[in-house]
């Protein structure tokens, strides 16, 4: 059985959704295809089938948060790291998405496995996945306030507990509600 | 989440709690409460850790199965974002406790690549010989737990004796047994101790013998195969669309080893096998990884005659490894790069890297994007638990309770990797 050969998928991407690229970044050997946020299932569906790209596997999704003053298209980058194991190489793919209302397309129907990393993503990131079949919460409890990866949520810590200070601590100390 | 037992309708009439959250995510037979749901874990021993898997059961059979996880959420990716990118190291470490080595250098190498730092050969090296002596440790304890699991109670004693001398290994490299965070970014902490090497050697001698002794305990053992074969199958596409990576992957028959097939750290130049199965079942996911200890072993054989005598174990730009303490006394520079890179530490550019290795689990990869300054906007890490206890559903459909935890163990899960 023959391969095809592998293409750039730059611009296999470029002309077949010329609305969808907005920008291509290199960095470290690594591609990155910044996209429109409502071409992302398509564009992946794309890159999953297309001969000479058949980029059959979601390696992750990961979500990075430009809070306070970014200079980019949006404050929430979210990632889609894409792996062809027939040549060999990987591709990122990035969509920015505004602080008002940050939400993307889900792409648990190319890829049955983003499930649970696009759940961790709303969760941690606060990022909606428009169509996913499940949007409870994954690692935080499923009553938590905010989501704990925004650059805006604080990084709590815990006082040492001394005998000077106990009391004050245990004061404050979260309970479970009745 | 209200869930209890809504066994039968006496029960149910006492019990005010709502089924509402779980439309949709088990059959409309459980909400009527024809068939049972049941809590495993999160405390239960053959869930390794704090795994609650919700079952909804028909007698004893497995309907659907919904993993419920972040019991052990410790928000390592978090934190790490306070620290500059040499201290992140000791974090990455408590990701995965059973490989610690691993999850070092997923993360070391991002931090390589973010910043464009060389390693140095002999530290490559050196990274290898941690690296399959961690997958050898992992797979032990996966071993002994996985036939502890299904009422083999020997093999954990066994498995655990020659763990010993892989944890007194590590203690040699860095002090510490198990969370060693000996691979840092640029290459190793130190060089390895003199009595490491002839300590490794004689523990090669010693070890092959005992992987036979496991394989007589289990591998033909008519029970065990009685448990195994058959057991939680999942064809290989659908592994792959669900992410599945590392041996549990390959157990379904996809020769897929980032170790073979994206060569990083010298791998390439090693000599080794991926051993690859067929049935996707439990059985061929466990003698896939009684393989890959014999893989280790050669790979390890080879490292010690590939090590090159002399050469530093870390790259010597002083913008980003600090000097050694002997240059110190001497040289002005070496002190203002020394009190740089402990104080403030090294930068790295506004950008975005992934890099993946192949750990004992699979593909373990970290995400990193940098500042501009010492610490990093955010580092994720891709972990293989996370992806395999999410596939989990599809495994255990149609099976018994007894072969769930039979499938559990063979996914190799740990909940620390899971959660972070």
């Amino acid at each position: 059985m023959s391969v095809p050969t592998a293409i750039d998928p730059v611009e296999a991407v470029k002309k077949a959704f010329p609305q969808a690229v907005e920008d291509v970044v290199e960095y470290g050997g690594e591609t990155t295809l910044v996209l429109n946020p409502d071409y992302v299932p398509a564009v992946a569906k794309y890159l999953r089938d297309t001969p000479g790209l058949i980029y059959n596997f979601l390696s992750d999704i990961s979500a990075v948060d430009y809070y306070p003053d970014y200079n980019r298209p949006g404050r929430f980058g979210v990632s889609y790291h894409l792996l062809s194991m027939l040549y060999k190489r990987r591709l990122r793919l990035k969509v920015y998405l505004p602080e008002d209302e940050p939400v993307v397309e889900t792409v648990t129907g190319v890829w049955p496995g983003a499930n649970w990393p696009e759940r961790e993503v709303m969760d941690m990131m606060g990022v909606d996945f428009k169509g996913h079949p499940d949007k409870r919460r994954i690692l935080m409890p499923e009553d938590w306030q905010g989501h704990p990866h925004r650059r805006d949520y604080p990084l709590g810590y815990e006082m040492p507990m001394f005998s000077f200070n106990v009391d004050e601590i245990i004061k404050h100390k979260p309970r479970a509600k009745e | 989440m209200a869930l209890q037992t809504a066994g039968n309708s006496e029960q149910m009439s006492e019990w005010q709690g709502s089924l509402d959250e779980l439309k949709g995510l088990v059959s409309e037979r459980a909400i009527t409460g024809e068939t049972m749901l049941l809590n495993m874990g999160p405390h239960h021993p053959s869930t390794h850790g704090v795994l609650r898997l919700l079952l909804e059961l028909d007698g004893e059979e497995v309907v659907s199965c919904l993993p419920d996880v972040g019991y052990l959420h410790t928000g390592i990716e978090k934190t790490i974002e306070s620290k500059s990118y040499e201290k992140g190291v000791t974090l990455t470490d408590r990701i995965d406790y059973l490989s610690p080595m691993s999850n070092n250098m997923a993360y070391c190498m991002a931090v390589e690549k973010l910043v464009g730092l060389e390693v140095p050969k002999r530290a490559q090296i050196m990274r290898v010989i941690c690296m399959e002596l961690t997958r050898i440790n992992s797979h032990l304890v996966w071993l002994g737990t996985h036939a502890i699991d299904m009422g083999a109670m020997s093999v954990l004693l066994y498995a655990f004796r020659e763990r010993e001398r892989v944890l007194q290994m590590f203690e040699m490299l860095s002090g510490q047994r198990l969370m060693g965070s000996y691979i840092r970014p640029g290459g190793v902490w130190r060089d390895f101790p003199e009595a490491f090497l002839p300590a490794l050697e004689s523990f090669l001698e010693y070890f092959p013998p005992r992987i036979d002794e496991y394989e007589r305990l289990l591998t033909n053992n008519p029970l065990w195969i009685d448990r195994t074969q058959g057991v939680g199958v999942i064809e290989p596409e659908k592994a792959l669309a669900w992410g599945m990576t590392g041996p549990s992957l390959r157990g379904s028959g996809v020769a897929w080893d980032l170790r073979k097939s994206m060569p990083y750290s010298s791998y390439d130049e090693f000599d080794f096998n991926v051993p690859v199965g067929e049935h996707g079942d439990v059985y061929d996911r466990f003698y896939i990884r009684i393989l890959e200890l014999r893989e280790s072993v050669k790979i390890l054989k080879q490292a010690i005659q590939k090590l090159p005598a002399k050469g530093p174990f870390r790259s010597e730009d002083r913008k980003f490894v600090p000097p050694p303490r002997s240059e110190l006394g001497q040289s002005m520079e070496a002190v203002i790069h020394h009190f740089k890179l402990w104080t403030e530490g090294f930068s790295a550019p506004d950008q975005e890297v992934y890099s993946a290795i192949e750990s004992p689990r699979g593909e373990v990869g970290v995400y990193i994007h940098g500042t501009g300054g010492n610490k990093p906007r955010r580092v994720h890490f891709k972990t293989p638990s996370f992806m395999h206890i999410s596939a989990m559903p599809l495994m255990s459909q149609g099976h018994l309770i007894a072969d769930l935890v039979a499938i559990i163990g063979s996914v190799d899960i740990v909940l620390g990797d899971c959660d972070r």
